[in-house]
């Protein structure tokens, strides 16, 4: 790893709530420019463990380190300018425009007392065209459907201009569509060098953005440094539970795709 | 809201503006001794006039309860909003951490005891603040199992319900004959007996706490979206909640202990002001307390005159407050819930 390289790293990290653990000694780190997508059943921790490595709650026990210090040792306007967090899309309660919550993004480069200015406003401005939501500009967030709310606070994670994105099922409320439009530019991120944690339902989501995976099973997680490797019969059945099976195919310029498919019984 | 979201704030502020000055200058007029426009005229530009009653009426006891309209109504809504966004409720009130029924129980408290007038705005100050005091307290040693947002509308609900408790106790051992009406007086709420000093003894107090709300506006908008978000974004969210807590209560505590409890003022006007400028605190929570001055005074102005007798202003507030609610409610539904 390059001494400048920025990452974040769990070790024997214990994740849960009131001291009941979720996630037991979790090890990985993330760096800048790679994907890692977590997959796992429902309610098995994948937020839990999200919003520890954000520093959201505390870890029960290990520790997790930014650029090497201690989680707990950043304020959270550090933290939030090294990394970013697009939660489970919300309704919010007033109806702020599409514009202002991406402008919310640059609030970890302003002052306690400061207002985002022209230079603040520019950034929100590229960040709502490089998603493509500049005709939801002008709308109340609580108004625009759940795929355009995730893709709302996607943009506001790129205003915010951290090293690290940490995405909770960014796709969950997408169509096939636009689920394919939003891996694209999560590569197009992690080309430009942008460290990204993405929790997702689909494990081919791993395939086609050539990620590493993490997995939650039997309470641990566990790592794997491609998708080919992770997305096997064997280990499928032990995150889901159920008879799953791959097949391949070659594409039309004969470059190899894969394929899961569940076995009926 | 239903309302588009490209709104001119520049002309609802101006609009605003002219509007108050309007009402400031229908208000010195208006009264059960009434001052004809010209006699004002003539006291305003050369300070005479044909009557000496005319400049007491006018500048002691007119001027000194409009301003206290104004600086009560306005600074009641300005802590509602704040409030709504930090607690990201709309159906909250400036109240809700028990600051009115712990200024209630001071007030109470003082009036039993038989101290003077003064004695009885700083216990009812003393006793407003204590009680927030108390439930930020009680929510701090239960935060720890919930989400503190939560739990300090709890404890502020604990808070409340003990004090008013605490009132009716004192209203029940008090003299029937002299102190139980005074103590029932200054619990409907009244502007009748604001004077210059009492305005000049609290405005510091308001500015103290508005100040740092106006300042802090832009977190307060990140945390009225959401507390994981807020905290993700980089507001330290403890910091920003803590202050507007105690910047809310020092507002809400200073006015009403000159004017006693006022209800509704502070849960109605930010729905108004959020409905023609949105939900950004740096345009809301100013315009809260121009609307908030504005519809205290007109209150004001009609608990004073529709009747040969003076109607408490806690009162007027509660029943005309009701039905414009209910208004804005309607015209604002569809995004409440």
């Amino acid at each position: 790893m390059k001494r400048n390289e920025k990452h974040i790293e769990c070790s024997g990290l214990s994740v849960g709530y009131d001291s009941r653990i979720v996630v037991d000694n979790v090890t990985m780190d993330l760096r800048t420019g790679e994907i890692c997508c977590f997959i796992g059943q429902n309610g098995r921790g994948k937020t839990t463990l999200f919003r520890t490595m954000l520093g959201l709650i505390a870890p029960i026990g290990g520790t997790i380190r930014l650029n090497g210090r201690p989680l707990h040792r950043w304020s959270a306007i550090e933290r939030a300018r090294m990394v970013a967090y697009v939660p489970q899309a919300h309704q919010g309660v007033f109806p702020f425009s599409v514009r202002d919550v991406v402008l919310f993004g640059r609030t970890a480069h302003l002052g306690l007392f400061a207002s985002p200015g022209s230079h603040d406003r520019k950034i929100a401005e590229q960040a709502i065209e490089m998603l493509g939501i500049g005709h939801l500009a002008e709308r109340p967030f609580p108004e625009i459907s759940g795929g355009e709310r995730q893709m709302v606070l996607l943009a506001r994670a790129l205003a915010q201009e951290a090293s690290m994105m940490i995405l909770d099922e960014p796709s969950s409320n997408l169509d096939y569509g636009n689920q394919v439009l939003l891996l694209r530019k999560i590569r197009e991120l992690a080309q430009y060098g942008i460290g990204i944690a993405m929790a997702t339902h689909s494990p081919e989501h791993a395939l086609q953005l050539e990620a590493r995976v993490a997995a939650i099973v039997d309470g641990g997680l566990r790592v794997w440094e491609n998708a080919t490797d992770a997305l096997n019969p064997e280990d499928m059945k032990r995150v889901y539970g159920i008879d799953i099976n791959m097949a391949s195919a070659l594409d039309a310029g004969g470059k190899p795709l894969r394929f899961l498919y569940p076995i009926s019984s | 809201m239903s309302l588009p979201i490209d709104r001119n704030p520049t002309a609802i502020y101006l609009g605003a503006l002219l509007l108050l000055a309007l009402l400031v200058v229908v208000s010195l007029l208006v009264g059960r001794y009434p001052v004809p426009p010209e006699t004002l005229l003539a006291l305003v530009l050369d300070g005479s006039g044909d009557e000496p009653v005319h400049a007491t009426v006018l500048f002691s006891i007119r001027l000194p309860r409009i301003i206290g309209a104004l600086l009560v109504g306005g600074a009641l809504s300005l802590a509602g909003a704040a409030y709504q966004g930090l607690f990201r409720n709309p159906m909250v009130s400036p109240d809700i951490l028990g600051v009115s029924s712990g200024a209630g129980f001071g007030a109470a408290l003082a009036i039993l005891l038989s101290l003077p007038v003064i004695a009885v705005q700083v216990s009812a100050f003393l006793g407003g603040l204590g009680a927030v005091l108390l439930a930020v307290t009680v929510a701090k040693a239960a935060a720890k199992r919930h989400e503190g947002v939560l739990v300090l509308v709890l404890s502020g609900m604990v808070i409340s319900a003990v004090f008013t408790a605490l009132i009716s106790l004192m209203k029940y051992v008090a003299d029937p004959e002299s102190k139980l009406p005074t103590i029932t007086y200054w619990l409907m709420g009244s502007l009748a007996d604001i004077r210059m000093a009492d305005l000049r003894a609290v405005l510091p107090f308001l500015c103290i706490g508005i100040l740092p709300l106006l300042l802090m506006s832009w977190r307060l908008n990140i945390l009225s979206f959401g507390e994981d978000d807020a905290r993700s974004l980089g507001v330290n969210v403890k910091v920003v909640r803590f202050a507007t807590v105690v910047a809310s209560s020092l507002i809400t505590a200073s006015v009403i202990s000159i004017s006693g409890l006022i209800g509704w003022v502070g849960l109605l006007v930010p729905h108004a002001a959020r409905l023609l400028v949105g939900p950004d605190h740096r345009l809301l929570l100013p315009l809260s307390f121009l609307l908030g001055g504005m519809l205290l005074l007109v209150f004001d102005a009609i608990a004073r005159t529709l009747l040969s007798i003076e109607i408490p202003i806690g009162i007027v507030t509660a029943l005309v407050g009701a039905p414009f609610f209910i208004f804005i409610l309607k015209s604002s539904s569809r995004k409440l819930t």
